[in-house]
């Protein structure tokens, strides 16, 4: 049982101190959870840390592959253009991936 | 002495140099401060109009991570309350933010005050916030540290801040009703869970007002930033502005928000109004009725270097600085020498700017001030074709004189010129950013932007190039006056400060 961050993560640090467990790791090119490590913080906190921090959309998703914050949930974008907008994320996403290492761009 | 000059020729070098002239000629904004407050910032780059055109800042992107969301902000970026949106910084860490801010301080011996603005909340991100802090105050001592958050974590962090003497500390304030605050902020995490609405802004509201008030309380210096949205907090950040003054905050600085479809916001895609530059500047107006306000920000980005309005971080890039060998201890010697050089100048110019008042006031006869725009590339003189303008300095004429109001940028609202489409020409919006002025000052203008703003109701004038803007609008207000044009209007007592 474990929680997965994928290529919609942005890198921005806030899950990786949060983790009861240390089993979020800086990685390229993004955040990584250790299947092995994550207890979807059961026995410690009520909600799993990382997505109750997560200020991105479907970044991190459970072993279904659901987002446990789905398109719209945290901005408050209307459901239909936040798919969009994550969907135009993923491609970007692949591209840059395609480009090499993530970079910070101007 | 011969000053070094920072990217603007002849802005620093000039003998009387912008601030003479121009700047705040009739209303020092840091007038009625307490002394004490007053000698700690009339030499910061961000708070002083006059210390702007000499001192410079950085900031170092140390923090990436952030506790609230902001619906102005797309967390793909840096954090907009202090960055312009749509701008991402090149994480440092600690070692890397305190060996650039050395070497940028040894290269611009002008940079005195470093600030940690993001690209997160600095404050959501304690340890790598204070450990440059701690590696700074230890290690470059003549550099004053700042830093800037949404107060979510501040109450927490006051201990630590005092212990490096931080002096000035920045609070994003957007509202004091939880209501309104639910209709900006989404969520916030507080106490290990994500809390959303209305219960959120409450939680957030209050750990702001909290940490302004133990900072006022240990006397560290708190400046509180606010963006003004229109239709959900313009109004009430006139009672936001009472209230953090009555608990001490220095100054108050309203900024416009910046909504764009394509930065992918909550507020830029649900179309949400950004404020015109007349809106923002009548709510200034009204609010530095009691207090002073921040009027020369420009929303610099949370790696930006240099004086404010340039930004010099393509020189101290990290494969750059690594070059750099840099002896501090060295650099220190030679940065007290400059400070003290600037120093003096400002202080000669403050006292002929104050012998200057102090003589005999004359008898008023009622005329209404006048707002223009002027095309300066620096230096406090008329000097910049129209059309080559990225940006204006408006300064309102009146009998008192004449007196800095606000920058405005001819592109404020758009990120670049090929997305900027939408059928607007850049001179329409260069127009409409002009709202309000009555005239504008440059050394050159075209054919067809004169037509363009004579219809829009804006004076173009090209007589005064290479004169002061003091001068310059002084004799245009006069021909003004002449011409019949400055009878006080009914709502005169609105603009007059
Ligand atoms: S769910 Fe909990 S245990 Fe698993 S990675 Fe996230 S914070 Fe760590
Ligand atoms: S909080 Fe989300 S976006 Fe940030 S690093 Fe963790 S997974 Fe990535």
């Amino acid at each position: 049982m474990s929680l997965v961050i994928n290529e919609l993560c942005v890198n921005c640090w806030a899950c990786e101190p949060l983790c009861p467990n240390d089993a979020i790791i800086e990685a390229k090119p993004h955040f990584k959870i250790i299947a092995d490590k994550c207890t979807e913080c059961l026995g410690d906190y009520d909600d799993a840390q990382c997505a109750s921090i997560c200020p991105i959309e479907g970044a991190i998703v459970d072993e279904f592959d659901e987002p446990l914050n789905p398109p719209g949930s945290l901005t408050g974008i209307p459901y239909e253009l936040a798919v969009q907008l994550i969907e135009k994320g993923r491609i970007a996403e692949a591209e840059a991936a395609k480009r090499g290492p993530r970079e910070y761009l101007d | 002495m011969e000053l070094p000059v920072l990217g603007q020729d002849a802005a620093a070098t000039h003998g009387g140099g912008c601030s003479s002239h121009s700047c705040g000629t009739t209303d020092d904004q840091l007038g009625h401060l307490p002394d004490a407050i007053r000698a700690k910032v009339q030499d910061h780059p961000c708070y002083s109009e006059d210390a702007h055109h000499y001192f410079a800042r950085m900031h170092v992107a140390v923090a990436p991570a952030c506790n609230i969301q902001c619906h102005y902000c797309n967390r793909k970026y840096d954090c907009s309350n202090e960055s312009r949106p749509g701008v991402v910084s090149e994480l440092l860490t600690p070692e890397q933010a305190v060996m650039k801010t050395k070497a940028v301080a040894a290269a611009i011996p002008q940079m005195t005050v470093l600030g940690i603005a993001g690209p997160g909340d600095p404050l959501a991100n304690p340890e790598r916030t204070f450990e440059t802090f701690r590696r700074l105050s230890e290690e470059a001592p003549d550099i004053k540290l700042c830093v800037s958050t949404n107060g979510l974590a501040l109450p927490e962090s006051v201990e630590e801040l005092a212990k490096h003497n931080i002096d000035h500390v920045t609070i994003t304030i957007n509202c004091l009703d939880p209501e309104i605050g639910a209709k900006i902020y989404p969520w916030v995490f507080w106490e290990n869970k994500r809390i959303f609405g209305v219960e959120g802004a409450r939680i957030l509201i209050e750990q702001q007002q909290k940490g302004l008030e133990m900072l006022t309380a240990r006397g560290i210096l708190v400046k509180v930033n606010s963006v003004m949205i229109p239709g959900v907090n313009d109004e009430h950040l006139k009672e936001v502005s009472k209230v953090v003054k009555a608990k001490g905050a220095f100054l108050h600085n309203v900024m416009p928000l910046i909504a764009e479809a394509e930065h992918g916001t909550f507020y830029g895609l649900m179309e949400q109004p950004s404020p015109t530059a007349d809106e923002l500047m009548a709510l200034q107006e009204a609010c530095s009725g009691d207090m002073n306000m921040m009027r020369h920000c420009r929303q610099c980005r949370a790696d930006a270097v240099g004086l404010l309005g340039e930004d010099r971080g393509a020189e101290f890039t990290l494969d750059k600085i690594a070059e750099m060998n840099i002896d501090y201890e060295k650099a220190m010697v030679m940065r007290a020498a400059v400070h003290e050089g600037i120093t003096a100048e400002l202080d000669a110019k403050r006292a002929e700017k104050a012998a200057k008042t102090a003589d005999a006031p004359k008898a008023k006869k009622g005329l209404r001030p006048v707002l223009m725009a002027i095309a300066t590339s620096g230096g406090g003189v008329i000097n910049q074709h129209f059309g080559h303008a990225k940006e204006f300095q408006i300064y309102e004429a009146s009998e008192d004189g004449v007196r800095f109001m606000s920058h405005r940028k001819t592109d404020l609202y758009c990120s670049g010129d090929d997305t900027c489409g939408d059928g607007e020409s850049v001179l329409q919006k260069t127009i409409k950013a002009l709202a309000g002025c009555e005239v504008v000052l440059c050394s050159k203008i075209g054919y067809e932007p004169w037509g363009m703003l004579e219809e829009a109701g804006i004076q173009p004038n090209g007589e005064h190039g290479m004169e002061t803007i003091e001068e310059a609008m002084l004799a245009v207000y006069a021909e003004m006056e002449a011409a019949g044009k400055l009878a006080p209007r009914a709502d005169s007592a609105a603009c007059a400060a």
